[in-house]
């Protein structure tokens, strides 16, 4: 049909599954630990606002996390379909996680149906609580797992490779890549990070349109506080994935930052435009800092991109990526940095509406950002789907109409993500703050 | 017992588990839109509801469980099944995203929304059909090779009798085993109207499931003799499998121990399920793959059941007080907690 190639299309489909599930899974992941952190505080301040923070985004959660297993389930299937001969080689050493996944979203799974609905079943408030704490548990350790196995894609150990036969397995060094610390922590600090921006921009939001004003004031200024704290966190885990980069695939590091040539005291270029003879045109360069970020060393020499042979060369385009990610990582700790400063000092300029814009942006921004940051995980590693071992050429399907399957999951997508928007419009407007606060106020004792 | 056959056992055991939550569900939305269709839906919606709403997740889990399982005891089939069944596991997906996805729009934020109610309905009926697609293609009869990588011929697998039967049988399966299932929670529930209603419903579709499942036999002959005959080999089990289908078919129509009729099914469904794996025994694919060459190293497969045990542990507990909090709860089944 309209693509015959069946790799590019394998490839394509996956972007196109991996890039809309994202947005589930990092709700999925930071939203339950911010329903248990208001829910914790409204128990502890015995503050009704903080209550029905909790209420209310549990409630649309349920929304998110049913959209998050079926794409989740679809991932888990593609990857069989599209790349059958990945998963036959995979299946040998790194089906260990995947199942524990399973297991762990099990959990997750049970116990969110549980809280969801028996919120009026506990005299004791924090027992209730107390059973939120399996869906954020079982929620990161979802994304553990899954992370553990794409860091075993970009760094592959824990066998042996003899006349190109994979031999002496062990499942559990696979688990243990070099490349999973910084991976793990990085997707769950940035996780965290994002949904707590994006209860701030709700919350800015709702707060320019004259909404109720000391419940979303309480809910911005929490939500600022814990996303400058994972901000602060994904930056420091960013700067150790550069290291890690550096050591073990020097070949990605030198595309996302199109340095060719190996050299000691390396700058960082920062966007810019690639001209003839690889010559970078626009760009911002600050001395130094490659080679700090690579090696903590201003004067260290780092690997340039001709080192490698071109076959093996992952495409220039991660360098944009690589530079959003990093662009909108850096703005978003500045600006929940200067909200603290200025609660503080009480400067006054945050509460104007230019200020709230601003954090109005930064949940699209940080959704953009993580977006950015798996495709340039994921078109880094090109060619290969096992750094070393395998190349998506050989792993992907020779099945026909590829085509045809990624035009209806298109289709899927498109209706899923409009349902969740026009669901999620309709709950909160069917229900505003108001007139729940009006509700659960009216000398009601389930509370206290 | 070596590792292959415990690896097939626990999967096959999930799949069972599917088989029977999965169909409770699937026939429920069913019922659900036929009800609203016939105007009886103040008869059936509430009891049906109360029961898929906290465990719809829980049953797609039982799903991706074995499909996960199966991938890492047996990686080649990941290859085998990987390159065949494309087409039709990306419609099982689509179907069981928007299935999934929809009961959740439906129930938490369009609620009575009657087009919701006719989609999930409609893939009740279509995601069995499509699924058990996976059980013909391992008769075998459908699979050629092309350098190497196995094909699938649409033709054949869509004009052979044999797949339109387990097509039937996956269908009546799964309204029966719903029925049944309802006919109890309706009763539990003291809603007589919904508990006559279900019964009804239990009563009509048990002498096509016979029907049906003696068919596919009869199928099988003429298409793999060798299944064919080790099915003949067991008939011990097929014959408890009808004893029991008997049994149960005779407290529902005494309007006796509804509770122990659903127990009677499950157990009829089991030993039918599980003669059929154990008879097609030791292919995953036939004639290409079996258990044995297809099976995983031994130091993932030990791990592998290391975590099953682990994870039994810990989810074990948690679904009994899932079961306890929603299924069992006497003030909760009967409507009066929210």
């Amino acid at each position: 049909m309209f693509f015959d190639d069946p790799v590019l299309m394998s490839r394509l489909l996956t972007i196109l599954t991996l890039s809309f599930h994202i947005f589930y899974a990092t709700i999925g992941v930071g939203l339950p630990f911010m329903i248990i952190i208001f829910h914790w505080l409204g128990i502890k301040k015995n503050d009704l606002h903080y209550i029905l923070m909790a209420r209310r985004l549990a409630k649309g959660f349920v929304v998110t996390v049913a959209v998050g297993v079926v794409t989740g389930t679809a991932i888990g299937l593609q990857l069989a379909l599209l790349w059958p001969n990945f998963m036959q080689l995979a299946g040998h050493i790194i089906a260990l996680p995947l199942f524990m996944e399973v297991f762990a979203f099990f959990f997750e799974a049970i116990f969110l149906g549980i809280y969801l609905y028996t919120w009026d079943r506990f005299d004791n408030q924090k027992k209730h609580l107390l059973l939120l704490i399996p869906v954020a548990v079982g929620g990161a350790l979802s994304a553990f797992f899954i992370t553990v196995v794409n860091a075993f894609m970009n760094s592959p150990s824990g066998f042996e490779l003899v006349n190109g036969e994979l031999t002496n397995m062990n499942p559990l060094l696979a688990m243990l890549t070099v490349s999973m610390p910084t991976k793990v922590t990085h997707v769950l600090a940035t996780a965290y990070m994002t949904v707590a921006f994006t209860l701030a921009a709700i919350a800015a939001f709702r707060l320019m349109k004259g909404s109720e004003t000391s419940y979303y004031k309480k809910s911005l200024n929490v939500s600022m506080k814990i996303g400058f704290i994972f901000a602060i966190a994904s930056a420091i885990i960013g700067d150790f994935s550069g290291k890690y980069l550096a050591e073990y695939q020097p070949e990605k590091l030198a595309a996302a930052e199109w340095h060719f040539e190996t050299e000691e005291r390396a700058p960082l270029i920062l966007w810019g435009i690639l001209g003839e003879d690889h010559e970078v045109k626009y760009g911002i360069e600050i001395p130094y800092a490659l080679s700090i970020l690579a090696h903590s060393d201003p004067n260290a020499e780092v690997i340039g991109l001709n080192e490698f042979p071109e076959e093996y060369q992952p495409p220039l385009i991660i360098h944009y990526f690589f530079d959003m990610m990093i662009t909108i990582g850096m703005f978003m700790l500045a600006l929940s940095f200067v909200f603290l400063v200025a609660r503080w000092r009480n400067w006054s300029f945050v509460d104007k509406n230019g200020y709230r814009w601003l954090i109005v942006m930064g949940a699209p921004l940080s959704f953009l950002a993580i977006q950015a940051g798996w495709w340039m995980a994921e078109v880094g590693r090109q060619p290969w789907i096992l750094r070393g071992i395998m190349t998506v050429d050989e792993a992907a399907t020779t099945a026909a109409y590829v085509d045809v399957v990624f035009l209806g999951f298109v289709l899927l997508y498109l209706i899923l993500g409009i349902g969740t928007i026009v669901v999620l419009r309709r709950m909160f407007r069917k229900r505003s703050i108001e007139e729940d606060l009006a509700y659960y106020s009216g000398g009601d004792e389930r509370w206290a | 017992m070596g590792l292959e056959l415990i690896g097939i056992t626990v999967l096959w055991l999930f799949l069972f588990l599917y088989v029977i939550v999965g169909s409770i569900d699937y026939g429920a939305g069913v019922f659900n839109a036929h009800s609203i269709l016939t105007n009886k839906q103040h008869i059936l919606s509430k009891v049906i509801q109360r029961y898929l709403s906290p465990v719809w997740e829980v049953t797609n889990v039982f799903f991706v469980f074995f499909v996960v399982g199966i991938i890492g005891f047996f990686p080649d089939s990941a290859f085998y099944f990987g390159s065949i069944l494309l087409i039709p596991a990306s419609v099982s997906i689509i179907l069981l995203a928007l299935r999934g996805s929809y009961y959740a729009f439906e129930s938490y934020g369009a609620k009575g929304h009657k087009g919701y109610a006719f989609m999930y309905g409609a893939t009740g009926i279509f995601i069995p059909a499509s699924l058990s697609v996976v059980l013909t293609i391992s008769e075998g009869g459908f699979v050629s090779f092309e350098n190497g990588v196995p094909v699938l011929d649409y033709t054949a697998l869509l004009t052979s009798p044999l797949t339109w039967s387990i097509v039937v049988l996956s269908l009546v399966a799964v309204l029966y085993i719903s029925s049944v299932f309802l006919t109890w929670y309706a009763h539990k529930t003291g809603d007589m109207k919904a508990t006559a209603l279900m019964r009804k419903y239990a009563i009509i579709w048990s002498v096509p499931l016979i029907v049906a499942a003696g068919g596919i036999i009869f199928e099988l002959r003429n298409h793999n003799i060798d299944h064919f005959e080790s099915i003949m080999q067991l008939w011990w089990m097929f014959a408890i499998s009808f004893v029991l289908w008997a049994l149960t078919l005779r407290l529902i129509w005494l309007k006796r121990h509804f509770g122990a009729a659903v127990w009677l099914m499950i157990f009829q469904f089991m030993f039918a399920f599980f003669g059929y794996g154990i008879s097609h025994y030791p292919y995953l694919l036939y004639p290409h793959l079996t258990i044995y060459d297809g099976f995983t190293n031994e130091a993932m497969a030990i791990s592998l059941i290391v975590v099953f045990i682990l994870g039994m542990l810990l989810l074990l507990p948690s679904l009994y007080l899932l079961l306890r909090l929603f299924l069992f709860d006497k003030k909760y089944v009967k409507g009066k907690r929210e």
